[in-house]
């Protein structure tokens, strides 16, 4: 047996003889970490005595053949997971899940608990016994970090993500009265609320499945473009200030809920000072304009074109600037250059940024709930199904399906656009060009979205520092630091410092389960879109597009499918902290996938194969090879699932406990009581909070560094290696 | 043998037997679902902690929000009790079954409207406090525009209010929902409908959030908006140019509720909140925190910014009828048809 055989085979038996079998939190106080192996022996639960089996089985044939003990391991693996997840399944709180059981084993009271460390060990184990063999038995070449990874991600994903999902979208199957499910199905499918045309005949109100259609079309294009020009901006020209300019781009990324939907309406709204200027100027009555699509592009562009700029960052950076320089040897103007090459090798990184904005844009429901007016979308329509005063899960399932196949369309065009070209500009080969400069009449397009749209960031910004330090923002702006105080405050007693302000409970924990998730988010993004570009294996479309999923589906959903998946034994996790971890890693890692596979589709595979040929493990050429080319998309991963796990809203509202709140859900209840002195404090601290967090994970990842010739005129940022 | 039972006796007093209520035996706590406002909620737990020594975990949700939780939670509830929120989920979740039945000794010191929401759920929830339907309009734009105060439903639809209203929109708020059942029965379906008509000329936006209008008006991005008084009454308090109005021609309520939740795992410490909070002093605390709903408690004082409910004109109104599923799927189709789908 290999050593990594070993590791694992020793794991599962700690796991399975060790380690305490059921959650203890779920416990009493005073009970007794017992592992599985000892509430086996001793008949509190003689249903887990056959893992011993499958953990024994590799000790019988470590001294076999490869294959045999490839088999061995396979088996063991498969049969160890089905066992302990089908007891666990079987047992319900209150005797039998299934009903056939009792009709064949007779009643019990034995009930089960939620698995705890020990079972969770001795599952992961069972795994990667199974990668294990199947890599001795020689698939994916052998190759036992790959196996490892695909069973990881894959097994994850099916559990936290299509599992849950699947679940609540069967509810718009239910029969609904005396009608079949097939029947309710599609009358749910087909509402004229959804799909209604009637705005184009009449004065009546169109579907809400084009009012989404048309939003999230426009902010993705809206937030590639304006990405497109910082980027540039930032790269490709000699701009002075562009340290601040990056500030001001990434900044938006950090939006406290609701915030920002206040900043704009004193800026836009009837009553708003930029309104009234116009309507002053040109002598027209003050409207509601900004309620309806105008606000909520405003503010969904506001927010989505950070990320739309850090996937494109790294892929302009990316392009080797031989093939500028070749054009330009070529007798091609700049123009030429950007249009025939320059544009093209962008595609990847445009697709990847489109489709985040468009797919956020859909599922993005604070925005509209402020600014939307009577401009409904479907992430509104379903929040309200779910928990307004029409309660209907099986209306909120229909239009989540709706929603659902409109990202797949939108995945499916991004992939018929990219084809199957190749975008490699990273190769090992020495390149030392220069890259090219834009052409003169782009570069002022870029200055004038890029410039005017940071200075309108810059204005919003420094209302929302403003609003923190008034009496009622708004409306009495006399100087007060009363907001600070009750959120921050901090008195020296004599216990000690004592932390009185109110959010300083929400805030520890915040920070502390998005420290925790941001680098799991990242890694299991990266490592999958290290999968879904270097290696090939079957059902590798239906894998892509399951791992985004949980993006598209909206926060609302998640958090009730999450409940009702995870309420219940052998997975108990309501209340708990590791419920929100999760709930942040699966729902946030699709960007990190797209701000992966943008940018690996880069890197000449060539580079891999060099380090293979050269003796490295596939584990060691990622480390060794490709994170460090992929330094940005790291930045990118890291920063957005940070940020998102302080600022998001509607997943988290379900997973909040009293012991386990977030900063978010103590925000929004501010502001529904009006209080948005304290609200608007808060997250001014926030911003700052976040902005350091940016600033830490800059510091850490560093800058990728690509051998390229220094340049006279400081054109480019990277410095030589 | 005498091993074996040595093993036996280890893990039971190990307390390994497999049961869950096994989390219930140490200190008294509760776990409280609130719906109210976030400083109400938290007065209310200072408050009962301090009364009874029982630790208190509370999260707090909107009614739909909870409703929608206790549904997802119903194989192995989280929550003890559900304090606060609008009356008709309370009843929409005691149809179903998911709350308990409880007769509080205190009971018998409650005010009729409270009591008939305990009497038509089966005592699966009670009364706790009451809130008028009514118009809150912002002064300083009414004095630019050169308009005349509201009173009157009637009035809402005069056309130089074009453009001024704002009312929540019924399939996702209760209190639009109240409003609507209020209509019906002050003036029977077909003419609320036909009044409705009217007013989708006049109003601005249906908002998501019941709420909504009430902060809109305070900061003039409306000029009037249908809520519930005490909503109102917040936006004056803090500062707001706004005034509040009952309309003249009468109007409906709601009535916050409060319900034990079934299967939760402190059944005895969720009886001791629920008799607490009935009394006059739990009662008074949400006046202290600027949430001028009116008491059920018969004896607890009425807050003098409250808008009281002798002076208002209040219908009969049938929460039973109009909190039942079927009733409110009819009225939000029909809805829904006929003035949602307007453009």
């Amino acid at each position: 047996m290999r050593r990594s055989q070993w590791f694992w085979l020793a794991a599962g038996w700690i796991g399975f003889a060790i380690l305490p079998w059921y959650n203890l939190a779920l416990l009493s106080a005073e009970a007794w970490p017992a592992s599985g192996l000892f509430l086996a022996m001793t008949g509190e639960a003689p249903w887990l005595l056959p893992l011993v089996l499958p953990l024994a089985l590799p000790l019988i044939f470590a001294t076999r053949s490869t294959r045999e003990l490839g088999l061995a391991l396979v088996a063991a693996g498969i049969a160890g997971l089905a066992y302990a997840l089908v007891q666990g399944f079987a047992l319900g709180l209150h005797g039998w899940a299934w009903p056939f059981l009792e009709a064949l084993l007779g009643e019990t009271q034995a009930t089960q608990i939620g698995f705890g460390t020990g079972a969770m060990v001795l599952l992961f184990s069972f795994l990667f016994l199974m990668t294990e063999g199947l890599a001795a038995l020689g698939w994916m070449k052998g190759d036992r970090f790959t196996t490892g990874s695909i069973a990881l991600v894959i097994g994850t994903i099916l559990f936290f993500v299509f599992l849950p999902v699947s679940n609540i979208l069967f509810g718009a199957a239910v029969p609904e009265g005396d009608s079949s499910a097939i029947a309710s199905l599609f009358a749910r499918l087909t509402d004229a609320d959804i799909w209604s045309l009637n705005c184009l005949v009449e004065n009546r109100r169109c579907g809400v499945f084009w009012n989404s259609l048309i939003l999230a079309i426009l902010t993705g294009v809206i937030t590639t473009l304006l990405g497109l020009s910082f980027a540039l901006v930032a790269t490709r020209t000699n701009f002075p200030f562009k340290k601040p300019l990056r500030l001001l781009t990434v900044l938006p990324i950090i939006t406290p809920p609701f915030v920002i939907g206040l900043a704009i309406i004193l800026l836009f709204g009837r009553n708003g000072t930029v309104t009234l200027f116009v309507a002053d100027l040109l002598d027209i009555r003050a409207t509601r304009w900004v309620y309806g699509l105008p606000g909520i592009l405003i503010t969904q562009a506001l927010a989505f074109t950070p990320i739309a700029f850090l996937v494109l960052i790294g892929v302009v950076q990316g392009i080797a600037p031989s093939m500028e320089e070749a054009a330009h040897t070529l007798r091609a103007n700049r123009w030429h250059t950007f249009k025939r090459v320059t544009w093209p090798l962008l595609r990847p990184g445009l697709a990847n940024a489109f489709l985040i904005g468009f797919i956020e844009s859909l599922a993005d429901f604070g925005n509209p709930l402020v600014l939307g007016g009577n401009y409904d979308v479907l992430s509104t329509k379903i929040f309200f199904a779910v928990v307004g005063s029409q309660n209907d899960p099986g209306r909120a399932a229909a239009l989540a399906i709706v929603l659902l196949s409109l990202c797949v369309g939108a995945f499916y065009v991004q992939r018929r656009w990219l084809g199957s070209k190749s975008y490699t500009t990273l190769s090992g080969k020495g390149d030392a060009g220069r890259p090219s400069e834009l052409p003169q009449g782009l570069r002022w397009i870029c200055y004038a979205t890029a410039l005017p749209w940071a200075t309108f960031t810059f204005i919003l910004y420094a209302m929302i520092m403003f609003g923190g330090f008034v009496t009622n923002w708004g409306r009495d702006n006399s100087f007060t630091l009363k907001h600070y105080l009750g959120n921050f405050g901090i008195e020296w007693t004599e216990f000690g410092l004592l932390w009185s302000g109110r959010a300083w409970n929400s805030l520890f924990t915040t920070l502390e389960i998005a420290a925790i998730s941001a680098p799991l988010t990242a890694g299991m993004g990266l490592l999958t879109a290290y999968l879904l570009v270097r290696q090939r294996f079957a059902g590798q479309s239906a894998f892509e597009f399951i791992t985004m999923l949980s993006f598209a589906i909206p926060g609302t959903v998640i958090g009730v499918s999450y409940i009702l998946a995870f309420n219940e034994p052998p997975i108990e996790l309501t209340g708990t902290a590791s419920i929100l971890v999760l709930c942040f890693i699966f729902r946030n890692m699709p960007v990190s996938i797209r701000a992966g596979v943008a940018a690996m589709s880069q890197i000449d595979k060539s580079l891999d194969e060099c380090a293979l040929t050269l003796g490295a493990s596939s584990a060691q050429t990622v480390r060794r090879v490709i994170l460090p080319l992929l330094r940005p998309a790291i930045v990118a991963a890291l920063v957005y699932s940070f940020v998102r796990a302080i600022t998001s809203v509607s997943a988290v509202i379900f997973l909040v406990s009293a012991r386990h709140d977030l900063a978010t859900s103590y925000i929004v209840g501010r502001v529904e009581n009006g209080e948005f002195g304290l609200a608007i404090a808060y997250s001014s601290a926030l911003i700052f909070i976040m902005g350091a967090g940016i600033a830490l994970i800059q510091f850490i990842v560093g800058e990728r560094r690509i051998s390229r010739r220094q340049t006279t005129d400081a054109l480019s940022q990277e410095a030589p290696a | 043998m005498k091993l074996s039972q040595k093993v036996r006796l280890l893990a039971s007093t190990a307390g390994i037997a497999l049961s869950l209520s096994a989390g219930a035996a140490s200190a008294e706590s509760l776990t409280l679902y609130c719906s109210v406002g976030e400083e109400w909620c938290q007065a209310m737990v200072n408050g009962f902690t301090r009364a009874t020594g029982v630790e208190v975990a509370m999260t707090r949700k909107s009614s739909g929000e909870t409703y929608a939780q206790l549904k997802a939670e119903a194989g192995n509830p989280k929550g003890d009790v559900w304090w606060g929120g609008t009356g008709d989920p309370h009843l929409q979740a005691a149809e179903e079954g998911l709350t308990e039945e409880y007769n509080s000794p205190m009971l018998e010191k409650l005010q009729p409207w409270a009591l008939s929401q305990a009497n038509s759920s089966g005592h699966r929830t009670v009364g706790i406090y009451a809130g008028a339907l009514g118009f809150v309009y912002n002064s300083e734009v009414m004095e630019d525009k050169n308009l005349p105060a509201p009173s009157c439903w009637a009035d809402l639809i005069k056309p130089e209010y074009k453009g001024e209203v704002q009312i929540a929109n019924p399939n996702s708020s209760g209190t639009a929902y109240t409003a609507l059942a209020s209509l019906v029965q002050l003036l029977g379906e077909d003419a609320a409908f036909d009044y409705q008509k009217q007013l989708h000329a006049n109003v601005n936006q249906y908002t998501k959030s019941g709420s909504a209008p009430a902060k809109a008006a305070a900061r003039g991005e409306t000029g009037i908006g249908i809520v519930f008084m005490h909503d109102g009454v917040q936006q004056k308090v803090g500062g707001f140019p706004v005034e509040v109005v009952a309309p003249c021609e009468g109007t409906g309520y709601e009535i916050g509720s409060m319900s034990i939740i079934k299967g939760g795992p402190n059944p005895e410490a969720a009886r001791k909140w629920y008799d607490w909070a009935l009394t006059a002093e739990a009662q008074e605390i949400g006046a202290s925190v600027n949430s001028f709903q009116v008491p059920s408690n018969a004896s607890a004082k009425i807050p003098p910014e409250a808008p009281s409910l002798d002076k208002v004109k209040l219908i009969d109104y049938d929460f039973k009828k109009y909190g039942s599923s079927d009733t409110r799927k009819a009225l939000l189709s029909r809805w829904d048809q006929e003035i949602g789908s307007l453009n």
